[in-house]
């Protein structure tokens, strides 16, 4: 019986750091549209942090399509 | 495709039914948190959903040739082995179906076909150590990973995102749910619908309709994405309410934690050639979410059942599989009690169903004061109703419990 602690391992470790580093994104792209939702509303503008935010969603996008491409060539 | 003989028909029938029920029981999985945190309408999410699985099932073969190329040897196995399995395999997913459990499909598939094997061909068929190495060191290992990477991915969506909310905020995280939902259901339909795919090759090529090695011919490609996302489309309602409220109460963030760390175990180890199973991992993750917020309660009793189920499912598959496929090995007439006796007890199970309804009307409530007495409840509310009832447990008390719960259907099957 030989189980495969390394591929065991990287599933964990790969697992942990993708899931937290979007999620980070995430939250964090969010808050810049928040920001920018209290800065209208008080009249002020908040480009740095849209254009942060985009960024941020812009990367998530990305790690979907990666994602998407993983499913379609899954050996 | 001739000599199509009847055994054959009757295991491609039954392996569709199959991928059938494995749509929705496994619906909850990519939609549960979607749905529980209202980022989606039930039936908008489910039918998401379907449409995911749908386009899934057609976009690789990989997985559906592992299992008809190698897994099992071909030369060996007779369709009323792969009968008997899938015979297994779907009661046991009607069972947990029944009691609102979420169970891995797979395990559920695996276990039936080791039971079908044992039964036909003897203990040293199975070979024990692939058995844990393969099923039960990943069912142990996917809700860990996945709950430790909601949890902490939960835990920081909280601090940093403190300064987060207002419309924006809400929108934004309905957005990132759907979005990881999606690709857990597209995932899923990849994964599970060729599953069936594989099965039905190889029975075709047990029975000698299509030539061993070859790839699964179209109509079954088109057949069990058709039968996977008709089930998912159906939604299994119980299993829902079960991962998105019986486990804990999820907010957005959760939900959206929750979602993306199942995502990202099941494509991540899949990808790394560590397969681990969806239910699993959804589970897992669930529960991590429910850890990682401040004040956030994890039933424990729910999840202790939960576990339990997943324990049973491989032997009760197993057990269930092996006595098809000796009743089977009688002679053709076998078969047919077998046949029979699997449409019987799933008319049971879903008559058993109908006492309790569980639909996208009420998945969102709590499971907790379930029973007589929520339906109780429910057919009073509504004024017009009410007054029906009343009048009924004032005359005649005897049959107002089996009175009650009819005026409770009609707005459930009317939203």
């Amino acid at each position: 019986m030989k189980i495969d602690w390394a591929a065991l391992g990287s599933v964990f470790g790969v697992s942990l750091a993708v899931t937290v580093g979007l999620v980070t994104l995430f939250t964090l792209g969010i808050m810049g549209l928040s920001r920018r939702e209290r800065a209208v509303a008080q009249g002020n503008s908040a480009t740095l942090a849209v254009t942060g935010a985009y960024v941020c969603f812009a990367a998530c996008a990305a790690a979907v399509a990666y994602g998407i491409s993983l499913i379609m060539t899954k050996a | 495709m001739e000599n199509f003989s009847l055994i054959l028909a009757i295991v491609v029938i039954t392996a569709l039914a199959f991928d059938f029920t494995n749509g929705f029981h496994d619906t909850a999985n990519a939609m549960a948190t979607t749905i529980s945190t209202g980022a989606l309408k039930p039936k908008v999410a489910v039918a998401m959903s379907a449409a995911l699985n749908l386009v899934g099932a057609f976009l690789s073969v990989e997985v559906a040739n592992t299992i008809s190329k190698g897994l099992v040897d071909e030369n060996g196995i007779r369709p009323e082995v792969i009968f008997a399995a899938l015979v297994g395999a779907i009661l046991w997913n009607l069972l947990t179906w029944l009691v609102g459990l979420p169970s891995s499909s797979s395990h559920a598939l695996m276990g039936g076909l080791i039971g079908a094997t044992i039964a036909s061909a003897g203990m040293g068929a199975v070979h024990g150590d692939v058995l844990v190495t393969k099923v039960l060191i990943p069912a142990l290992a996917a809700p860990i990973v996945a709950g430790v990477a909601a949890m902490f991915a939960t835990r920081l969506s909280y601090t940093l995102g403190k300064k987060a909310d207002g419309k924006a905020a809400e929108k934004g995280y309905r957005a990132g749910q759907i979005a990881s939902a999606g690709l857990v259901s597209l995932a899923h339909g990849t994964n599970d619908a060729q599953k069936t795919m594989g099965i039905i090759t190889l029975a075709l090529v047990a029975g000698g309709v299509v030539a061993p090695d070859s790839d699964p011919p179209t109509w079954v490609i088109l057949s069990a994405g058709l039968a996977i996302a008709l089930g998912t489309w159906l939604g299994g309602w119980r299993i829902i309410r079960t991962m998105g409220k019986g486990l804990t109460e999820l907010q957005p963030q959760q939900g959206f934690a929750a979602q993306t760390s199942a995502a990202t175990v099941i494509l991540a180890s899949s990808h790394l050639g560590f397969s681990l199973s969806t239910t699993h991992s959804v589970s897992g993750s669930v529960m991590g979410a429910g850890l990682g917020r401040k004040g956030g309660v994890v039933r424990w009793s729910t999840a202790t059942r939960m576990l339990v189920a997943w324990c049973l499912t491989l032997p009760a598959a197993a057990l269930v599989g092996a006595l098809a496929e000796s009743v089977t090995n009688l002679g053709d007439w076998g078969t047919a009690v077998v046949a029979v006796f699997l449409i019987a007890s799933s008319a049971a199970i879903w008559k058993l169903s109908r006492r309790e309804v569980v639909d996208a009307s009420n998945v969102n409530e709590p499971e907790e004061p379930a029973g007589v007495v929520t339906t109780a409840i429910a057919a009073v509310t509504p004024p017009p109703a009410g007054t029906v009832t009343e009048d009924l447990t004032a005359t005649i008390p005897a049959p107002a419990t089996t009175a009650s719960p009819d005026p409770a259907t009609p707005p459930a099957a009317a939203v």
